[in-house]
């Protein structure tokens, strides 16, 4: 079994993934933001799924270790299809949302198409090394439309108070585990830094969920004010 | 080196993310009306600035809590130290930055006096359910 702060910060995580989903059912924004809940309630499957692996296989075994990997990728596609449920609420004005559904399939394609052709080498460890590389590839992919889209919604002075700070803090969350991912190998003889990453995880659903209680659909803020440029 | 190189390209986006993020909560709350009480409460008029903000947070501890707001004060006042520290260091060498830090300061200070307002009128409802019951 993985150490106590381990299982601490993985249960504060479901019991905020659960926040975020009571708050958006209550708010009546669940179906308003359906690929934002349908991604926590996957990491909630996972997380179930990835108990029942550990308690019954054990954190060595190579169960668990299949369980891990696929539903990691798993979830990293679910992360990425909410990112692009956001390029379409962003777009959606413009009418471009048939050009951004192709352009995300596409980026997928190659992404995954990338990620083979890395592990093609090695047939030994090409079923899990093939969803961890996804995984990885997803996540550099996630972060760099994040920094993308964050300057189409300066660009278009978007006011939607809800959606800047989704992204804001999508933003946050794919910076943050970048640099904890890039962390763990500078430092990986310091075992706290393999529990910035989880930590990290909370922060996404914590952050959604203030957003939700805190502004209603309606709130607007001014786009010029966003702009941290010193003039 | 290709660690590092990551590590320090992701601490940059970070970085710009959370200013980002801070102040989008700050513009959310610039054009809130302030309430007569907490008007007279902090003696703020019409806008904030950077100097009142230790004073707004060391009230903001005497009334009870919201939830809600926890996570963005604790952003903000973060961001307020990154702002303090900014001054002390590269805007004394440029004017514009030394304005614009004073501006992000006053935001910040506004948020804060924006939380105080929300957290006197949470306790108000706190005294009147109290009362009922």
């Amino acid at each position: 079994m993985p150490g106590p702060l381990a299982l601490v910060i993985w249960y504060i995580g479901i019991v905020l993934e659960i926040t975020f989903v009571v708050c958006s059912i209550a708010r009546k924004s669940f179906f308003r933001y359906l690929f934002l809940n349908a991604y926590f309630l996957l990491e909630l499957g996972s997380s179930a799924g990835r108990y029942f692996f550990l308690s019954r296989f054990g954190q060595a075994s190579a169960e668990y270790t299949y369980a891990y990997f696929y539903t990691d990728a798993l979830l990293t596609l679910a992360l990425y299809v909410a990112l692009i449920s956001l390029y379409a609420r962003v777009f959606g004005e413009l009418r471009l949302n048939n050009f951004v559904r192709y352009a995300a399939v596409l980026l997928l394609l190659a992404t995954a198409l990338f990620s083979y052709a890395v592990v093609a080498q090695s047939e030994q460890r090409l079923a899990t090394g093939f969803a961890y590389e996804l995984s990885q590839n997803l996540y550099f992919v996630g972060l760099v439309l994040t920094y993308i889209l964050w300057g189409a919604v300066l660009k278009l002075r978007e006011t939607r108070t809800r959606l800047v700070q989704f992204i804001l803090a999508l933003g946050l969350y794919f910076s943050g585990y970048a640099a904890s991912y890039a962390l763990v190998n500078l430092a990986s003889k310091y075992s706290v830094v393999s529990f910035i990453g989880p930590a990290l995880g909370c922060l996404l659903p914590l952050m959604w969920t203030v957003t939700m209680l805190r502004h209603s659909e309606e709130s607007r803020l001014e786009p010029a004010r966003l702009l941290a440029v010193a003039r | 080196m290709m660690a590092a190189l990551i590590f320090a390209v992701s601490v940059v986006t970070l970085l710009m993310f959370f200013v980002s993020y801070c102040r989008s909560l700050t513009a959310a709350s610039s054009s809130y009306a302030l309430s007569k009480e907490v008007r007279d409460v902090t003696g703020i008029h019409a806008f904030a600035s950077g100097r009142d903000f230790a004073r707004v947070m060391q009230l903001l501890q005497l009334c009870p809590e919201r939830p809600e707001d926890r996570l963005g004060l604790r952003a903000v006042a973060y961001y307020f130290e990154i702002l303090n520290l900014l001054q002390k260091t590269l805007a004394r060498l440029t004017p514009s930055i030394q304005s614009w830090a004073e501006q992000e300061r006053a935001g910040c200070a506004n948020f804060a006096v924006v939380a105080l307002d929300r957290r006197i009128a949470f306790s108000r409802e706190i005294l009147a359910q109290q009362g009922e019951l």
